[in-house]
């Protein structure tokens, strides 16, 4: 492989003698050497679109049109696309009326087209009604995006710092608790005082809840994505044994929920629209979002998670510590799921009740990884991912097909999105950029 | 080893000679975690300490009987601080020979026996019991932690065992009940297993996608396809959810022993297959050509290339076996354990299958052993909820996971994975 | 064997690795295959070995056409390849590694180790090329494994031997008993060897015929015996070269690096680098000899900062560098180039005027209250592409892009721009081609010129002595010097570098 030309794939750095590229121009006069050796270069970036951003300083166009000249929209679109195709087979497979018509498709097929046909549209019409179709339904996409957008954050932050923050969900759990018992612990303090201290408890909380993992993976080498996981449970179990005390439990109940939580402390809904569960909170997550663009993009601690996220090795000798970009990125991610876990408890429950998280968390990580680890991406599949949340529930009761054929369909884009080999094989596109995601498989050693 | 450190020599010079920095950082580590265990013991559970706790070792009908194991609480506590006061003065002063792990290992070991008398304290509790439940839900750790050694001997990091343990079990449900035969059910489960992993395999070896990626992707999958096809097709047909569970078969003779007898010669179809397997993949793995060239693929592919071994084959391969046995874990769920498919039932033990692979350092036997710590874990945590020790159940139900946590972070950092676990194989 | 290639021509995207190729091989030759780094002769091996399959061209062995599908074919048509990079399992042991793909297996396909590892100490014994068949290969020096490598060829029946850059991990005494084993392999008349590298005096030692191949093309073929080194340099490089480095000599001013007693052990407590004692002033360059593997990369670790796990001190100017962070060493005025610039000193796909202030990524003028300043950035940037002549297409390329020598002058420009008390550069010129060889000796040059104190450490004798105003050399963990440059002959350093000691090399080799 010595003479191997082929320019090192995105994520990966270039070795030395393996990889050297074919000898820079030796003949000839050095002006032509150069040229030559530029155009090479050249080629090999139009060719390799690995984590190829404009310059920062690009206006706004300039990136739109990078971006879209990039395969990876396409690529993105085509996700979309199949995953839509292949949610409408499951569709048609569990749709009762047209199981039957398949028992005999072969004597009347156009009994089952049209009982697929019917099945697919009421599904996909309820969907699109149910997240689109008027004010209330766009207050309930909001509404869903809000906490998606906040854990999508969570799992990207950590993602660009080379870690799989699977801990999300637990994140959330323990954001909202915090918050919650903040919330109702307190009474008698105006908004300004205790809304906000209630939302920073949250964030602290998750962060906390961050923070460990990341110190065990530093310190330790434990594997980020086992610790988290197993924090998701824990948080889980703690939230049911917090809800059986006394000073949690509501004590006017004999289920388990928590006490409520005063107006002072949740996010007041928009005014004059008072009858929509959208609020204010959904501030709170843009806010977030815009920090954590300059943060990622803009700041030295960006910088510094970045580097580590894509060369460990070449941080570490230029300076940088591992080790504390992992346990900063781990920190922030954890606190931008607690803004999840505090817009829900906060904005819409009003208490803390048990598995109120309800899979928000993990949801965070199909929409980074459909955000391809940018925070514009990841707002971006946040609504999203709400809409399809919102019009899965529309989509639930007026049609009966359930509501997990969102997750269904949310899973088939990641397959999607996760081996982008695989959607150009199917439409057949030639385009460069091999592996798409940030590779974070490095095995369980260190 | 960890991405920070905050000590500045190689070496430390202590009273019973020079050791290594890290060895040394690392026994203050384990040190302080004794100490703690030696004033939990001694400060908490001692005062308490009543009478006597029993435990019954016979279960079933044996040939012979066993007298009641009587154990004095108060005195057996003792011994456990002495113990861990012991364990803290040699581990800080450095005196453990290298045996560092071993102490941890042995104390710790004592404090759960220690704890679980004061917990039996004034009552009586069934030894074969507490060990029986050790063995039955340690089962599908070990098949998922199996599952785990094979892919990633061969280079292919799996963290999708969760999702093939959900697939296996709603399949295995399913399938059973149409059929009526668990046989037959966990034939359909172990396909859903394959099936998995051929999804796995065809992204991360073909495609060569991110391989946790596409694990943590494909658990998704099989969580919301399970949910859906549960709320869409089994909710309302209790037929199709209801298969028949695997009965115990008890070893004609062997059954009869006392004690080892309930223990281990009457257990499910699907145990036996687990202990048999942990043996013959052991053997596979380490001794036949077979073996020698799965790891040489996962160690380094290119090398394994050159002699003319086909690495992508061979890793499909083993993925695809892996699939299978994970449909062993998953369909233990529903044909062994509960007999009836749930909402994301499984709870996470794919991730505990994955840590128990990683402590017992990729091989078959260490990987059961410590599938057998794990669901011991469990088994306790079960225990003590029926003797009400005044710690809440939910509480207690969290005591596999911190154990994971506890032994993947004090153990993976000196772990030595396949060299090529997780690189994609490029042929140009 | 009697090979002949006919015609191979190899595209990658961009890029013609191999144009038009022919080349022959007698019978009991020793054919050199001459050319600059990325020259394509691996590829061409490759091609060969299975390993990459030929756009156009064929391949013919005893003149039947031969189109590997794979190495297996080509194992099959007698061909055996000893890679540069070695195709070991290191966890595996000698005879695992040697029978892998053809094991002695019993019933159920059980191995059997036994006969294994007496067929592999047979044929390690016969061929001249004793090594334990039950030793693990990790735990062997890289001498041994590349045995292990040779007899893994032999133990196929390879009738021809492809050898590529056998001699980079090997003291030139080592070299030389290789030369004995590939003479010995072709004695009969019968087998060939094609011997790859890019050092011209192995060739002309070693080959019966040489073919020099440059970007991809065969530009001409040479006897050993009736070709100059230069002239053989000209025709590689395709321009005339200049093998000297033009220095004056050194102005030794104040200490830079000051080493007393450094001790490094790995964490199983094994000792890597032993008692070294070194002083490196300001305005000299000083080189450390060494085969690779010696403990160079701890040595270096430690005096720039990133390992803290050592015993004994290190002074920077004059202040101790314990407890210091490497971004601290770093600021304080040193400078390093490391050995492997892909993973320690570049990330691949950051562009290269980030790459150009990785290490001062969060100080002036780059950054002010934790935001980076993007004018500042490109602006330096520009102004280091110019400087040192980075070929790019633009600031915003990702570096990964960029060729080898173009990034290694990324990482040289990165650590020479600001002003240095020790520069420390590992293997400066690994995989960089010879124009750029050339400017970047110059400018390490002119860093001693300009004050800095630089200590180079190089497993290629010829940089050593081209670049050295003192020598080291390092050998399992222990170093021996330094000496000022032309007290020891080239001979005599290579022999220390095999662990010889200076008394003893003195009588034979001083002058």
């Amino acid at each position: 492989m010595t003479d191997d030309p082929n320019p090192p794939g995105p994520g990966e750095a270039p070795e030395d003698r393996e990889t050297a590229p074919p000898a820079a121009g030796v003949d000839g006069e050095p002006s032509g050497d150069r040229e030559a050796e530029i155009a090479e270069a050249a080629e090999r970036e139009q060719r390799s679109t690995s984590r190829h951003t404009p310059p920062p300083d690009a206006s706004v166009t300039e990136r739109f049109v990078a971006a879209i000249t990039g395969t990876k929209v396409i690529v993105t679109v085509l996700a979309l696309v199949s995953a839509l195709i292949l949610g409408a087979l499951v569709v048609v497979l569990s749709d009762e009326a047209a199981r039957e018509a398949l028992g005999y498709v072969t004597a009347r097929p156009s009994d089952f087209l049209g009982a697929a046909w019917s099945a697919v549209f009421d599904a996909y019409k309820a969907l699109l009604d149910g997240s689109l179709g008027g004010v209330g339904q766009i207050s309930e996409t909001l509404v869903a995006a809000t906490p998606l957008i906040a854990t999508g954050l969570a799992v990207a932050i950590p993602l660009r710092a080379g870690l799989f923050n699977i801990g999300a969900e637990g994140q959330v759990i323990a954001g909202g608790m915090t918050a919650g018992v903040v919330g109702f612990s307190l009474s008698g303090l105006p908004m300004l005082v205790h809304l906000p201290l209630a939302v920073l408890a949250g964030l602290a909380g998750a962060g906390l809840m961050g923070w460990l993992p990341g110190v065990l993976k530093a310190r330790t080498g434990a594997h980020e994505v086992i610790t988290t996981i197993m924090l998701n449970n824990i948080a889980a179990l703690t939230v049911t044994y917090l809800l059986s005390t006394n000073f949690v439990r509501n004590p006017t109940r004999s289920d388990p929920i928590s006490r409520s939580i005063p107006e002072a402390a949740q996010f007041p809904r928009f005014p004059g629209m008072a009858g929509y569960r959208v609020n204010l909170s959904i501030f709170l997550v843009v806010a977030l979002a815009v920090i954590a663009f300059w943060l990622l993009e803009r700041s030295t601690t960006g910088f510094e998670l970045n580097a580590v996220g894509s060369n460990p090795a070449a941080a570490t000798a230029a300076g940088m510590s591992p080790g504390h970009a992992v346990i900063i990125a781990m920190a922030i991610g954890g606190a931008m799921a607690g803004a999840g876990g505090a817009a829900e408890i906060l904005g819409i429950q009003g208490r803390v009740t048990d598995g109120f998280s309800a899979g928000i968390g993990f949801d965070g990580i199909t929409v980074a990884l459909l955000g391809r680890g940018s925070v514009g991406g990841t707002v971006a599949a946040g609504l999203l991912f709400g809409a399809l949340k919102s019009g899965g529930r529309a989509m639930q009761a007026q049609t009966g097909t359930s509501l997990d054929l969102v997750v269904v369909i949310q899973a088939l884009i990641i397959v999607f999105i996760a081996a982008p080999g695989l959607v150009r094989a199917i439409y057949r596109i030639k385009a460069a950029d091999e592996l798409g995601t940030t590779q974070v498989a490095k095995g369980w050693g260190s | 080893m960890g991405l920070v450190s905050t000590v500045t020599a190689t070496s430390v010079q202590t009273s019973a000679g020079t050791i290594p920095a890290a060895q040394a950082r690392r026994e203050r580590r384990f040190a302080g975690y004794t100490a703690f265990l030696a004033v939990l013991t001694g400060a908490f559970l001692l005062p308490a300490a009543e009478g006597a706790a029993t435990f019954r070792l016979n279960a079933g009908q044996t040939v012979a009987t066993l007298p009641d194991l009587v154990v004095p609480v108060g005195p057996l506590l003792i011994v456990v601080t002495l113990a861990c006061v012991a364990a803290t003065a040699l581990l800080w002063t450095h005196r453990t020979g290298g045996r560092a792990v071993t102490i941890v290992g042995v104390v710790s070991g004592l404090f759960v026996l220690g704890y679980l008398a004061y917990a039996v304290d004034g009552q009586t509790a069934s030894m074969v019991g507490l060990l029986r439940g050790t063995i039955s839900a340690s089962t599908p750790i070990a098949f998922g932690a199996l599952c785990g050694v094979l892919c990633e001997r061969a280079g292919v990091i799996n963290i999708a065992i969760e999702g093939q343990f959900l697939a296996a079990a709603f399949t295995g449900a399913v399938v059973g009940s149409i059929s009526g035969s668990p046989w037959i059910g966990l034939l359909g489960g172990v396909l859903a297993g394959v099936l998995i992993a051929a999804m796995l395999a065809g992204l991360s070896i073909r495609f060569k996608a991110d391989q946790i990626v596409v694990g943590v992707v494909l658990i998704v999958f099989a969580t919301g396809f399970t949910s859906f096809l549960d709320s869409q097709v089994l909710s309302g047909n209790a037929q199709l959810n209801s298969p028949q569970r695997f009965s115990s078969i008890a070893i004609p003779g062997l059954s009869e022993l006392p004690f080892v007898g309930p223990l281990l010669f009457n257990l499910t179809p699907l145990t036996y297959a687990m202990i048999l397997l942990t043996i013959v993949l052991h053997v596979a793995l380490f001794s036949t050509r077979w073996g020698l060239r799965l790891r040489s693929v996962g160690e380094k592919p290119r090398a394994a290339d050159t002699v003319g071994i086909a690495v992508n084959r061979t890793r499909w391969r083993a993925v695809l076996l892996g699939g299978a046995v994970a449909g062993l874990g998953g369909s233990w769920f529903t044909l062994d354990s509960v007999g009836a498919f749930s909402d994301e039932m499984t709870g996470g033990r794919g991730f505990i299958a994955l840590a128990a692979m990683l402590v017992g350092r990729y091989s078959p036997v260490g990987a059961f052993a410590a599938a057998l710590l794990f669901g011991f874990a469990t088994a306790f945590a079960d225990a003590l909820q029926i003797l009400s020790t005044g710690v809440p159940s939910s509480l207690l139900r969290t005591a596999p996971y911190v154990v994971t946590i506890f032994v993947v972070a004090g153990l993976v950092g000196r772990l030595r994975p396949p060299a090529a676990n997780g690189t994609p194989y490029e042929t140009e | 064997m009697r090979l002949e290639l006919r015609g191979i021509t190899k595209r990658f995207p961009g890029v013609v690795a191999n144009d038009q190729v022919d080349l022959t091989v007698e019978p009991g030759e020793i054919h050199g295959l001459l050319g600059e780094n990325g020259a394509g002769k691996s590829t061409l091996m490759n091609i060969l070995y299975g390993l990459y399959r030929a756009d156009e061209g064929e391949i013919l062995v005893d003149g039947t056409p031969l189109e590997p599908d794979g190495p297996g074919d080509a194992i099959a048509a007698g061909i055996g390849m000893v890679h540069q990079h070695f195709m070991l399992v290191p966890v595996f042991t000698v005879a695992e590694n040697v029978t892998l793909g053809v094991e002695r297996t019993s019933r159920f396909g059980r191995l059997d180790r036994r006969a294994a590892a007496d067929a592999v100490r047979e044929l390690a014994e016969s061929s001249g090329l004793p090594v334990d068949p039950d030793a693990v290969v990790e735990d062997l020096p890289v001498g041994l494994q590349q045995r292990v490598e040779i007899l893994k060829a032999l133990y196929r029946d390879a009738r021809l031997l492809i050898l590529d850059e056998p001699t980079a991990v090997l003291t030139p005494q080592e070299a030389d008993d290789l030369f004995d084993a590939i003479r010995a392999f072709v004695s009969e008349g019968q087998r060939s060897v094609v011997f790859i590298s890019h050092k011209l005096r192995e060739h002309r030692v070693i080959a019966d015929r040489i073919s020099v191949l440059r970007r991809g093309r065969i530009v001409g073929s040479a006897d050993p015996r009736e070709t100059s080194e230069q002239e053989l340099a000209n025709l590689m490089v395709g321009r005339p070269v200049d093998l000297v480095v033009d220095k004056s000599p050194a102005a030794p001013a104040d200490v830079a690096l000051h080493v007393a007693g450094l001790t490094v052990r790995d964490p199983e407590g094994r000792t890597l680098v032993d008692d070294i004692d070194l002083d490196v002033h300001r305005g000299e360059i000083v080189a450390v000899a060494g085969v690779e593997g010696n403990g160079q990369t701890s040595f270096v670790r430690a005096i720039t900062g990133l390992d803290h796990l050592f015993d004994g001190d290190i002074e920077i100017d004059g202040s101790s560098i314990r407890g210091r962070s490497r971004k601290e060493v770093l600021r304080s005025g040193v400078g390093h180039v490391p050995e492997d610039r892909g993973t320690e000193g570049l990330v691949g796909g950051f562009t290269v005027a980030e790459n150009l202030v990785l290490d001062q990524w969060d100080a002036a003028p780059f950054a002010r209250r934790g935001s980076r300043d993007f004018d500042a950035i490109a602006e330096h940037a520009r102004r280091e592409v110019e400087d040192f002549d980075v070929r790019t297409p633009s600031i915003d390329t990702p570096v990964a892009n960029l060729s080898g020598g173009n990034q290694q002058k990324v990482v040289i420009a990165r650590e020479f721009h600001r002003p240095l008390a020790l520069l420390v550069a590992a293997q400066p010129t690994r995989g960089v081609d010879v124009g750029s060889i050339e400017h970047i000796h110059a400018s390490i040059v002119a860093k001693r010129d300009e004050g800095s104190g630089v200590l180079i450490v190089s497993s290629e004798l010829d940089e050593v002595l081209a670049l050295a105003d003192r020598v080291a050399v390092m050998f399992r963990g222990r170093l021996v010097g330094p000496f000022p440059a032309g007290t020891y002959s080239k001979e005599a350093i290579g022999l220390m570098m095999a662990g010889a000691d200076p008394a003893d090399v003195t009588a034979e080799g001083a002058r």
